[in-house]
């Protein structure tokens, strides 16, 4: 259980470490709170030939709150988000997500770039950013460019950031002050990652119908997911037992999570639905 | 790699290896033991440190990683008398074999350096990353419990 050889610096610029990235044509990693990688380099299951340490970089633990919407520096931390008091408004979804992560000493350390970069199925921020449309933004070599989340993850653990870029801060959009939300996941354990999680927000019209539902889910695809037959089905609708019943087995119905040694791809599904019925009557109250 | 920083109040330097884990690094290059490894993968919490104040697993850290910085282990914690949260454990029985402990009693100390209000439930949450497999865990919640009136009052220890 020790990390392979590698070499490390700790560069003081974006451009320095974009630099040092570069140089190593694919072998070189960001390390930052090291919280999903320190495990990942124990088992060796990853083994860079160097490990680039944004420690010194400035200006990217910033938790930003405007009228566009909220803005996450890659290195803001779990620890962060849990302590600033404007997200219950700002992005209660959010505030209410990341209370999931892991525990108190990994909150400590890891960081919003960190979990994003890494794109865990099952992990909560890239959930979060799936459903929520979140924009990342990445520096490499080229210069820097806009990714949205749904072009961002695109696999197990993968995800559209090339080896000489950075992921440097990820933004919200605004959160309406009435919009309805819920997060809820299921693990045996408090802390340990999620068997299935459900992430969901919509606004009501004038006449109380649901606009603009989101419906995202984590831990049963190679990434987090949109279930957009659950959205249209929400949308225009109002929300009532009958229309969470059917939403609930639409849910179910959208998915099909692999079977592992934690739970067998029918429970997963199981787990969606009643997360879902559970969210959307939560979201109501 | 030549790296410098604060160990339990004294400075320290170490040439490492970049891959030596801050917990490696500690036990062996400072034979400050009383850090405990067991799933080294950020499981267990029994390699609990402080790092500038806040709790962290030392085996998800680099030892490079805390170059200048302040590392306070189990050790630092107490002089040649018992902390009265080290009191607290003795006295409800909060450890058997002991193996966990440090990871406990540095975490617990974290937590009501931070905030000596916590209750119950923030206890329990803040203790479940820590494996423990002897006490079965309430008698290490009420040890902690008891310990909070010694950290109101006086500020951040």
């Amino acid at each position: 259980m020790k990390p392979p050889i590698f070499e490390y610096a700790s560069p003081s610029t974006v451009a320095e470490a974009v630099a040092l990235l570069a140089s190593r044509d694919g072998s070189a990693k960001v390390i930052s709170g090291g919280q999903s990688l320190m495990p990942m380099l124990a088992f060796r299951l990853a083994a860079p030939e160097l490990l680039v340490d944004l420690k010194h970089l400035k200006n990217l633990d910033a938790i930003s709150i405007g009228e566009d919407g909220v803005r996450l520096g890659a290195k803001v931390r779990w620890c962060d988000i849990e302590s600033d008091a404007r997200l219950a408004v700002s992005h209660p979804l959010l505030a209410e997500a990341i209370r999931h992560v892991a525990h108190y000493q990994i909150r400590n350390r890891g960081t919003v770039g960190g979990s994003l970069a890494h794109a865990d199925p099952s992990a909560e921020m890239p959930g979060v950013a799936m459903t929520c449309e979140a924009r990342m933004t990445i520096v490499g070599s080229a210069g820097s460019r806009i990714e949205a989340a749904a072009d961002f993850f695109t696999g197990p653990l993968q995800t559209s950031l090339q080896p000489d870029e950075i992921l440097t801060e990820v933004h919200l959009p605004p959160w309406p002050a009435a919009r309805r939300w819920a997060f809820l996941e299921f693990a045996r354990r408090k802390g340990d990652f999620a068997m299935a999680g459900v992430a969901l927000h919509y606004d009501l019209d004038g006449t109380g119908r649901i606009v603009d539902a989101h419906v995202g889910v984590i831990g049963v695809a190679d990434r987090p997911i949109r279930l957009a037959a659950v959205e249209t089905m929400l949308n225009a609708n109002r929300l009532d037992d009958k229309l969470i019943a059917a939403a609930s087995a639409k849910a179910r119905e959208s998915v099909d999570p692999p079977s592992d040694i934690h739970a067998p791809g029918a429970y997963r599904a199981a787990l969606v639905a009643t997360l879902l019925a559970r969210g959307l009557k939560k979201s109501a109250a | 790699m030549h790296v410098k920083f604060d160990l339990n109040g004294r400075p320290v330097a170490s040439d490492v290896e970049p891959r030596t884990t801050l917990a490696d690094c500690i036990r062996n290059d400072f034979g400050q033991t009383g850090t405990h490894l067991a799933c080294e993968h950020g499981v267990c919490g029994a390699c609990t440190v402080l790092v500038n104040g806040e709790a962290v697993r030392s085996c998800l850290m680099l030892a490079v990683q805390v170059q200048g910085d302040k590392v306070v282990t189990v050790e630092g914690l107490s002089g040649d008398e018992l902390t009265p949260l080290q009191a607290a454990f003795r006295k409800h029985h909060a450890l058997q074999c002991g193996f966990c402990t440090p990871g406990f009693i540095t975490t617990a100390h974290a937590l009501l350096s931070h905030e000596p209000d916590a209750d119950e439930e923030r206890i329990r949450d803040v203790l479940s990353g820590n494996l423990c497999r002897c006490t079965g865990y309430v008698p290490i919640v009420e040890a902690v419990l008891e310990a909070r009136e010694s950290y109101r009052g006086s500020g951040s220890k």
